[in-house]
C-alpha cells in the first residue's frame, strides 16, 4: 500500500472521530491548548501504528491512543495531577460503597432541575480524579458501551462499572456541595 | 435478589448493560424495594443530567487541517521535501512548495467555512428529530421506489437542488424511497435506506455560502449515530440507530458513488 493510499485510508478511519478525540483529550488535560497538542500527537502516533489496525470502528482504537498520549503528556508536564487523592470526607459524610448519600433530596431531579448553571456540571466533573473522570466522560458524554470503554482504558468490564459507579457518586456529592455553597476541596 | 447484590448491579442497570437474566432480577427487586429504587432513580437522574449539561468539546477550527497537513499526501509535495526526512514529522516538517500552496488554499477556505459549531449542533438535533418522526409516523417516504431514475426526478420538481440518488441493495443497503423534509429553515431531501431491520435517513441540503468539501464527521445525538459531510456544495447527514460501522459503510458507498 502506497503512502498516499495508507494516508487516505487512515483519514477515512480516524478523522470522523476527531471530535471524540478532542473531547477526551480536553476532559483529561483540562486545557484547550494542551488538548490540541495532545490530539495532534495522538493522530501522528495513530498513523504510525495504522498498519496494525484491524477492526470495524476506528473510535475505540483511536481513543485508546488519545488516552495513552494524554497520560504520557500529563506524566511529563503535570505529574502532580495524576496522584491527587480524593477526600470523601470533606463534609464529614462518607460515601458508602452502597450508594448515593441519603435523602436530603426526596426528589433527585430537583438537584439538577433548571440547571441554572450548566457550568456547574463541567466544574464538578473536572474535579474528579482522572480515572473516574475518564469513565464518566467516556460513558455519559461520549456514549460508549462498557465493552468499548474497557478496550479504550485497557481494564476489565467489571472495573469499568465500579469506576463509573464511584465516579457518579463523587459527582453527585460534589454537585450537592456546590449547590449548598460548600465547595469541596481536592 | 438481596439489596446488597442489587446495589452492586445498579450502575449497570442504569446503563442497560446487564444480561437479560440479571436485568430481569434487578427489575423485579426494584419493583418491591423503595430504597433500592430511590438509589436507582438518583443515579439515573444524575446520568441524564450529565448527558444534557456536560460540555462535549468539539475540535476547534483548523485542527483538522493541521492534522491533514502533517500526513503524506500528493507526490508533488514529497518531491519538493527535504530528502531523508519523514514527511509527517511534526512540527519540524519542512514546508514544501506544493504543500505551501495546499496550505494557502486551505487557509483561504477556512474563512469561507460559515457553519459554526453551534449551528451544527442545532441542525444535528433537527436531523435526529426528523429521523425519529419519520419512524413514528410510519411515513418515511413519499415516493416509494428503489429506482434512482424514479426517485431523482421526483425531487427535481420540488427542490432547487438535485441530490444524488443511488440504490445499494447489492451491498446490503436497499433504497426504500425518498421524501421532502424541513431542516434549518428550508426544504431538504431525505433518502431512506434500510439495513436489516434498521432505517437510515440520509438528508441532503445545500451547503451554506461557498463551503468547501468536508470529510465525514461522526457524532452521536440522543443515542443515534450521525455522520455529516459536505461535497460539491451539498451537506449530507446520515442518521440511524444502526451500528456505527454499518453507517460508515453506507457513507463510504454514498461518497464513492
Amino acid at each position: 500500500m502506497t503512502d498516499e493510499t495508507q494516508s487516505r485510508r487512515f483519514q477515512e478511519v480516524a478523522l470522523p472521530h476527531l471530535d471524540a478525540a478532542y473531547n477526551l483529550a480536553r476532559w483529561l488535560a483540562r486545557s484547550d491548548d494542551d488538548a490540541k497538542d495532545i490530539v495532534q500527537e495522538a493522530f501522528l502516533r495513530a498513523f504510525k501504528s495504522f498498519a496494525g489496525f484491524r477492526g470495524a470502528s476506528g473510535r475505540p482504537w483511536l481513543l485508546a491512543i488519545v488516552r495513552n498520549t494524554c497520560y504520557t503528556w500529563l506524566r511529563q508536564h503535570r505529574s502532580a495531577q495524576l496522584e491527587v487523592p480524593y477526600d470523601d470526607d470533606v463534609t464529614g459524610e462518607a460515601l458508602g460503597a452502597d450508594g448515593f448519600p441519603e435523602g436530603r433530596d426526596p426528589n433527585p431531579e430537583a438537584i439538577f432541575a433548571a440547571s441554572e448553571d450548566r457550568r456547574l456540571f463541567d466544574v464538578a466533573l473536572a474535579k474528579l480524579p482522572i480515572e473516574f473522570r475518564e469513565a464518566v466522560v467516556l460513558r455519559d458524554v461520549e456514549d460508549m458501551s462498557y465493552k468499548e470503554i474497557a478496550s479504550v482504558v485497557a481494564i476489565p468490564i467489571g472495573t469499568v462499572m465500579s469506576r463509573l459507579a464511584r465516579g457518579r457518586r463523587m459527582l453527585y456529592a460534589e454537585l450537592t456541595r456546590m449547590r449548598e455553597g460548600v465547595s469541596g476541596g481536592m | 435478589m438481596e439489596c446488597s447484590a442489587v446495589r452492586k448491579l445498579l450502575t449497570a442497570a442504569v446503563d442497560a448493560e446487564l444480561e437479560l437474566r440479571e436485568s430481569a432480577e434487578v427489575g423485579c427487586h426494584l419493583e418491591g424495594c423503595a430504597d433500592c429504587r430511590a438509589q436507582f432513580e438518583r443515579e439515573r437522574a444524575l446520568r441524564s443530567a450529565v448527558r444534557s449539561n456536560a460540555t462535549y468539546f468539539r475540535a476547534p477550527a483548523g485542527l483538522e487541517e493541521r492534522i491533514r497537513a502533517a500526513l503524506p499526501s500528493a507526490p508533488a509535495a514529497r518531491v519538493a521535501a527535504v530528502p531523508g526526512r519523514k514527511l509527517w514529522q511534526w512540527p519540524q516538517w519542512p514546508i514544501a512548495v506544493g504543500a505551501l500552496a495546499g496550505l494557502f488554499a486551505v487557509a483561504s477556505t477556512i474563512g469561507l467555512y460559515t457553519t459554526l459549531p453551534g449551528v451544527d449542533e442545532r441542525i444535528g438535533d433537527e436531523i435526529v428529530s426528523s429521523h425519529v418522526r419519520s419512524l413514528l409516523a410510519d411515513h418515511a417516504v413519499d415516493i416509494v421506489s428503489s429506482d434512482q431514475h424514479t426517485v431523482k426526478p421526483w425531487f427535481s420538481g420540488k427542490l432547487d437542488f438535485s441530490p444524488p440518488v443511488r440504490d445499494f441493495a447489492s451491498e446490503g443497503f436497499p433504497l426504500v424511497g425518498g421524501r421532502l423534509d424541513y431542516v434549518d429553515h428550508r426544504t431538504v431531501a431525505a433518502l431512506v435506506y434500510r439495513r436489516a431491520k434498521h432505517t437510515i435517513n440520509v438528508f441532503a441540503l445545500p451547503a451554506p455560502g461557498r463551503a468547501s468539501d468536508a470529510a465525514p464527521r461522526a457524532g452521536s445525538t440522543h443515542g443515534f449515530h450521525t455522520v455529516r459531510w459536505t461535497r460539491d456544495g451539498m451537506t449530507f447527514w446520515a442518521v440511524s440507530d444502526v451500528a456505527a460501522e454499518d453507517l460508515m459503510r453506507l457513507v463510504a458507498l454514498l461518497r464513492a458513488a
